[in-house]
């Protein structure tokens, strides 16, 4: 996976998204609702349509199943190595999750729409892990997959190749 | 001009944006899906489309592929994050201030508009509790002093129709950024060839798309764009963005669709109910109009520039009014935001006052005497009779609609042969 750690957060090239989403297979998502309503349950039952293994971090709701998948209390206990991690949570607590996320092996840190904490991207990228930051994978996934334009959504995707139906 | 992509400028983006190859048969004209529903994979993935939780079609009421295509193709060349097309260019106006109006709630408008929006904001917007506060296009400081605490949106043309009239949109602008209320610009009579409002601090654009963008008088439309920059979320002005929407389960738009909020309430809430969705043909007509933009602006301004420049001198007109001719009031603001071209719309006052104006309308050949701008074909009207006819002689006046105007919309023919027919019209309008 390529990795770099001089990226302006303010935007992203596609190409790093994309690569990101591509090579990412399994993501534990902290601060995943059991409320079916809230944002990150849907981009969790999104994500899991889409392939991928999401697993639940949150202490509040450890003994129940999210989108049918187990919930776990913290990073440093999920019973496998996970590629992602997706943070729900507000900005202060990511450099305390990303010490766990790097104990772990993650190789990506990425936290959601209106989550900023440039001090706990610096202390991931140190670590060689990717960052996104003020993201929704879910949104950046259906906007460069082909999904998003479909709501009417500036993708800012151009291209003349035929897509590969899924 | 503003980057609207890492890669590829205005040109490509027009022909290319929203319009990628069919994946299912590779056809290279985009399809026109004229359908009105969609079947779903299976139970769980049709509750997932209803409840908002992944994208998809339902019902094209609400979202259609050809209808889409359309609206990416335009918020793209807007530099807009999303947008929402409609059946026409009033039912825009209404979908652009849906989300942020409620009874009792007051939009600035500006005076110097499309006669039509005025009616429909000064009077028909009433009946909804909207309450239209008109002030004047030429004197920001105006618009200032009419915010309110009721205020939720300011509303201009940025080249105003019948013509000749340029807002300054960067003071505007800065307006509606203090006061907290989203700029909402029409932006028809520029296309964002000419003029992206975004790039000056709107925050959503609007517009006929009948007009330039189809190009060819044969598609109604409309089109709403949002910049995904406004603040909505905990914004307590912005309930039906920023609150949990009973319809959808509690779920709070700005929350869950971040800087999509607008364009997918625009598609789940005020499509859904007001209906004012735009036919797939419709849709498909206007994408092909668009890819042609450039090439034919450039000839509606050089061409309109020219008969300007004719009229400006011809011993039967008493004035022209067009933001590209130097005696114009407006020619430095034109110069600012329209450095390309103050667009083929503007009018001009002919001697001998309404009776000459009507005559010249029924001797003119090439030109055709239509209610409509924006078309390859030349065009020619008398405002004060029909499009604005409904309005009051004060605001005839204000709107630049008197009794002796003649408004034109110039098209791609030969500049000489418009030149020619309209010479002899006004020569025989003098008799």
């Amino acid at each position: 996976m390529p990795h770099s750690t001089f990226l302006d957060h303010s935007s992203y090239p596609d190409s790093y998204i994309r690569d990101i989403l591509n090579n990412v297979n399994s993501i534990a998502m902290v601060g995943a609702s059991a409320t079916w309503n809230r944002p990150s349950n849907f981009a969790m039952k999104y994500l899991l349509q889409k392939g991928f293994m999401v697993i639940p971090v949150n202490p509040g709701s450890v003994g129940k199943e999210i989108c049918g998948e187990k919930v776990f209390p913290d990073l440093t206990s999920l019973p496998v190595a996970v590629d992602m991690v997706d943070m729900f949570r507000p900005a202060h607590e990511a450099p305390e999750l990303v010490e766990e996320a790097i104990k772990i092996g993650a190789k990506v840190f990425w936290m959601q729409l209106e989550i900023v904490n440039n001090e706990a991207a610096k202390l991931a990228e140190e670590a060689g892990l990717q960052v996104v930051m003020d993201r929704c994978p879910k949104i950046e996934y259906a906007r460069l997959f082909g999904e998003l334009g479909w709501s009417g959504i500036n993708t800012g995707v151009i291209s003349n190749r035929r897509r590969r139906l899924k | 001009m503003r980057k609207l992509h890492p890669q590829y400028g205005f040109n490509t983006l027009a022909v290319h944006a929203g319009t990628a190859p069919d994946p299912t048969t590779g056809a290279r004209s985009f399809p026109i899906y004229q359908t009105s529903s969609y079947v779903f994979d299976d139970a769980d993935h049709a509750a997932s489309l209803f409840n908002l939780q992944a994208p998809g079609f339902i019902y094209s009421r609400l979202t259609n592929p050809t209808v889409a295509a359309l609206e990416e193709k335009l918020a793209t060349l807007e530099g807009g994050r999303g947008g929402t097309v409609t059946s026409s260019g009033h039912a825009a106006e209404t979908l652009a201030l849906f989300p942020l109006m409620a009874p009792g709630m007051e939009v600035i408008v500006a005076n110097k508009l499309y006669g039509g929006t005025i009616n429909l904001m000064g009077k028909s917007y009433r009946k909804f509790g909207w309450n239209a506060v008109f002030v004047d296009t030429d004197n920001p400081d105006d618009f200032r002093r009419a915010v309110t605490e009721k205020t939720r949106a300011i509303f201009i043309e940025n080249l105003a129709n019948p013509g000749g009239v340029v807002a300054d949109l960067e003071a505007i602008a800065k307006v509606a950024n203090e006061a907290g209320v989203p700029l909402v610009v029409d932006n028809t009579m520029a296309t964002p060839f000419l003029s992206q409002p975004l790039e000056w601090g709107a925050d959503i654009v609007v517009h006929s798309t009948t007009k330039f963008l189809s190009g060819q008088g044969n598609a109604l439309g409309g089109v709403v764009i949002d910049s995904g920059k406004f603040p909505w979320l905990g914004n307590s002005k912005y309930p039906s963005l920023s609150e949990p929407s009973p319809e959808y389960n509690g779920l709070t738009f700005a929350e869950t669709f971040g800087d999509l909020a607008y364009t997918m309430y625009s598609h789940a809430i005020s499509l859904r109910d007001l209906g004012c969705s735009q036919s797939p043909m419709n849709a498909w007509i206007t994408l092909n109009g668009i890819e042609t933009l450039p090439l034919r602006i450039e000839r509606h301004c050089s061409n309109a520039l020219e008969v300007a420049l004719f009229l400006e001198k011809h011993h039967q007109v008493e004035w022209v009014s067009h933001a590209g001719l130097e005696s114009s009031p407006y020619y430095e603001l034109g110069k600012k935001y329209l450095p390309d071209g103050t667009g083929s719309v503007f009018t001009f006052g002919v001697k001998g006052g309404y009776e000459s104006g009507l005559k010249m309308l029924e001797t003119v050949e090439l030109f055709s005497h239509v209610a409509n701008i924006g078309d390859t074909h030349s065009l020619i009207l008398h405002p004060a009779s029909t499009t604005h006819r409904q309005l009051s002689e004060e605001q005839l006046i204000t709107a630049g609609a008197g009794a002796e105007v003649i408004r034109l919309s110039i098209g791609i023919e030969c500049v000489e042969d418009l030149i020619a027919d309209l010479d002899q019209a006004l020569e025989r309008s003098k008799q």
